[in-house]
């Protein structure tokens, strides 16, 4: 079974959990001995894990015929992938791009990330996909996201081959229902044309039978896992030097995550528990808001902003956290509070999260609940046996969320698309 | 005739270096050595050196008529203790001609005077003392952070025994009135103000090296030539600005320098002489007295106190820190105490300023940057000095718990010399 997956992130340089997900996802498959992934990025940093996938970098794909020398292309690419592949690709141009903006090699340059002119890029990245589909031989094509469903549906109509993709989040979830229209039209065309659509839970799942008017005989729900954690993440020490309880928040500041909520339930334990801390860690829009917020409320001095972590810092501030506070809006999946279990802190999530549907050991409230809130975050750190209780049996719960079951239903799916 | 009275601010701020919510409870230091030094002794070799020099010579080849006050805030000093010393020994020389006066005011440079009295007072005294310590006079003039003034400082300062202060001429307080008079505050007439004028201090903290002006270049003749020309009845003319106006704002290529030395030969011309402001308030009487409800102060447009308490931002900073004053001023710790001073500048309250991102210099990337790293800060230190005493125990008596421990042990000192006396008596009449 070959798989072609068109994707926008992969680690280590990764920007939110699409990235997260992605790498889990194909790596849970991999351990299937029959399946061959081969998976696109917009622009790879040459120190990504290629052992059990096939990476190709779009900005590395040539759209236009340009004479270079072996010697030349295994110097500039050799990094990212096998020189000849190049050639391969160059033979498959399909149409005459050279009124396209492309470097010497005659490919077109990616950001890699979430740039302002967005949607250009998805649109660059469909027209590379075409070259990519023409060259590869594959059984099924998997989107992940709505950046890529473009490119997937290019890639079926070039090839007939059956196209899956994998919502990882809508933008339902990103706008509080206010939806961009661009946006909208891209993720429903998608789902008009796919096969079969992967959701990452069933709350995902609701959103696109309704919002997207899809059949729900087409859309399946394959929760998403975590991977274990390594030793050097589980050797890191609690760097935290006051005694107090810190009660995090993980993520983009942004309005999907309810930030303004956690503030708000920060007052009001406070209020009753002075020997709380709360930390905000990440970055975002409405950072600034917080950081007023929180100084309107007057618990400033207890209440500190990180600004944006990556990688290791990322378990440093968890490991030095007592609960782990997810109060989202409305969030598709949401694999932090799984990464903060792991590391044996206590989850407060909320049940408009889609990791509420798997998770039976974490504290869940309605995001906009504050008073329960609060009142689940004083518990965890006043009652000692509480935090101890969840902290164990929340240990035990992920550590058999494992993401080889998760690509052993994606699995499933293909088979069944395939014998249709 | 009149007289010209020249006044400068000299303030260094301790700055704080990037400190993280992982810092608090582990490290206890704050500032950014490098920066600090970096910035005084460049400011040092730019403006205070060559100024002081400049100052100097000008007093001696006006034959001692030249005369000017500073205002040196503790911060300055300390800081220039450890960098740049060469800069207090020309202070020193210039204390020595008799012809500078030295102001007094809050030892941190702080806002201390719109939330905590008894930390205001406490801070002038200190000032005071760094001032006698350094130049061997007592400071007679007050004069406020940024010239931060109003009834109830007004008051405040009168009651710790000072008979004039200087503040800012604001257009809303004054309306019609002019500046170049003395006047007195409505809640404390015996206390006299040296007010600013705007126009002509301006002229050279703002205008003089900018070429758009239609005034430029703005030469010794011709600024005298302005004041003289102001209405005989108004006899003084207060000139009241930052020291770095001199080499660092203006640099020394703008001619600056040469303005300053070719002040008094024209001044001299026009019948103009220089005063310090305990001269002018002992000679003139003050016309009108002046009510100021809401503090003031010499920046922006506003001339409000909105760059260091506009936000919320600032205003819970502030809040945070005046919380604790209380429980600081009982502490003995040395370096708790130098802390408390280091964090009360108002200069961190105007990092935090939303009023005018961009502009105005400020060592974070935005005011809400400078917000986060300035409680992690405060927190760590509301941390030690929460663990001098327990928390439990109210303020009042705490005060009186170590007042208790102070005086028994006073006691016990002395009944030891007591006892000491008799058995040393005892020891005699033995040995008899």
């Amino acid at each position: 079974m070959k798989a072609l997956m068109f994707g926008w992130e992969f680690p280590p340089h990764i920007l939110g959990g699409l990235g997260t997900a992605s790498f889990g996802l194909t790596r849970g498959m991999a351990m299937q001995p029959d399946m061959d992934i081969t998976f696109c990025i917009p622009k790879p940093w040459g120190d990504e894990d290629q052992s059990f996938l096939k990476i190709i970098g779009m900005c590395n794909v040539p759209i236009v015929w340009r004479d270079v020398q072996m010697d030349y292309v295994r110097e500039r690419l050799s990094k990212y992938m096998d020189p000849q592949k190049y050639y391969d690709l160059r033979d498959h141009i399909y149409a005459d791009f050279s009124y396209r903006h492309v470097n010497d090699l005659g490919c077109m340059e990616f950001s890699g990330r979430y740039p302002d002119n967005l949607l250009e890029e998805i649109n660059n990245y469909s027209i590379v996909a075409g070259v990519v589909a023409r060259t590869e031989q594959y059984d099924i094509i998997h989107a992940h996201d709505w950046l890529t469903y473009p490119a997937g549906i290019h890639a079926k109509n070039v090839s007939g081959k059956p196209l899956v993709i994998h919502v990882h989040a809508t933008d339902y979830d990103r706008s509080r229902g206010n939806v961009n229209p661009d946006v909208y039209a891209i993720e429903k065309n998608g789902m008009d044309n796919a096969d079969h659509i992967i959701t990452v839970s069933n709350l995902t799942r609701q959103t696109v039978i309704e919002k997207y008017h899809q059949d729900p005989a087409k859309v399946t729900t394959v929760h998403n896992a975590v991977e274990p954690l390594s030793q050097e993440i589980l050797s890191i020490q609690d760097k935290k030097g006051v005694k107090d309880k810190v009660i995090t928040f993980l993520g983009r500041i942004t309005m999907q995550k309810g930030p303004e909520y956690f503030v708000e339930a920060a007052a009001k334990v406070l209020a009753k528990a002075p020997y709380a801390r709360f930390v905000m860690a990440g970055s975002g829009d409405m950072m600034d808001q917080m950081i007023r917020l929180a100084a309107a409320r007057n618990i400033s001095d207890r209440f500190h902003f990180t600004g944006f972590m990556k990688g290791k810092q990322v378990y440093e501030v968890l490991k030095a956290s007592d609960v782990y506070v997810m109060p989202s809006v409305s969030e598709p999946f949401g694999i932090s509070p799984l990464e903060a279990m792991q590391c044996g802190v206590p989850s407060i999530i909320s049940k408009q999260s889609g990791c509420a549907e798997i998770l039976d050991y974490a504290v869940k409230v309605d995001y906009w609940d504050i008073e329960a809130l609060a009142d689940a975050m004083y518990a965890i750190i006043t009652y000692p046996a509480m935090h101890q209780f969840l902290q164990e049996e929340g240990k035990k719960e992920v550590d058999n969320i494992k993401w080889e079951y998760a690509g052993q239903k994606v699995r499933n799916i293909y088979d069944q698309v395939l014998n249709k | 005739m009149k007289t010209i009275c020249f006044y400068f601010q000299i303030h260094q701020p301790f700055r704080l270096k990037r400190y993280r919510f992982f810092d608090i409870g582990n490290d206890h230091y704050y500032y950014d050595d490098f920066q600090n030094e970096e910035i005084i002794r460049r400011i040092a070799e730019r403006c205070y050196l060559p100024a002081n020099k400049a100052i100097m010579e000008m007093i001696k080849t006006s034959g001692g008529k030249f005369k000017v006050a500073f205002s040196i805030s503790g911060m300055a000093l300390e800081q220039m203790e450890i960098y740049t010393p060469e800069v207090i020994d020309s202070f020193k020389e210039l204390a020595a001609t008799g012809n500078v006066e030295f102001l007094s005011e809050t030892y941190a440079h702080s806002l201390s005077s719109l939330g905590d009295p008894a930390e205001f007072k406490h801070q002038v005294e200190k000032q005071e003392d760094k001032i006698k310590s350094l130049f061997g006079v007592k400071p007679k003039v007050f004069r406020n952070t940024e010239l931060i003034y109003s009834d109830e400082i007004s008051e405040m300062v009168y009651s710790m025994g000072y008979k004039g202060m200087l503040t800012e001429g604001a257009k809303h307080i004054l309306g019609w009135k002019s500046p170049n008079y003395v006047y007195s505050s409505c809640t404390e007439p015996k206390l006299k103000l040296l007010l600013k004028n705007d126009r002509f201090s301006e002229d050279l903290s703002d205008r003089f090296s900018n070429y758009s002006w239609n005034e430029y270049p703005l030469t010794a003749d011709k600024y005298m030539s302005w004041i003289a020309a102001t209405p005989d009845s108004e006899q003084i003319i207060n000139l009241f600005m930052n020291y770095e106006v001199l080499g660092s704002l203006h640099p020394a290529e703008t001619g600056i320098f040469e303005f300053f030395k070719a002040l008094p030969r024209f001044a001299a011309e026009k019948g103009i002489s220089f005063s310090t402001p305990s001269e002018v308030l002992a000679l003139m009487k003050p016309v009108d007295c002046i009510s100021v409800p809401f503090p003031m102060s010499w920046v922006d447009e506003e001339r409000d106190c909105s760059s260091w308490l506009g936000n919320v931002l600032q205003q819970e900073a502030f809040r945070k820190l005046n919380e604790i004053g209380e429980r600081v001023r009982l502490s003995q710790t040395r370096r708790i105490r130098q802390d408390w001073y280091y964090l009360q500048s108002s200069d961190h309250f105007y990092y935090m300023s939303t009023k005018h991102i961009g502009a105005g210099f400020s060592p974070y990337d935005n005011p809400y940057d400078a917000f986060n790293n300035y409680m992690n800060v405060l927190s760590d230190f509301i941390v030690r000095v929460n663990a001098e005493f327990p928390e439990t125990i109210e303020n009042e008596e705490l005060n009186s718990l170590l007042t208790t421990i102070k005086n028994q042990g006073e006691e016990i000192e002395d009944l030891q010399k007591e006892l000491d006396k008799y058995k040393k008596k005892a020891a005699k009449k033995t040995a008899e």
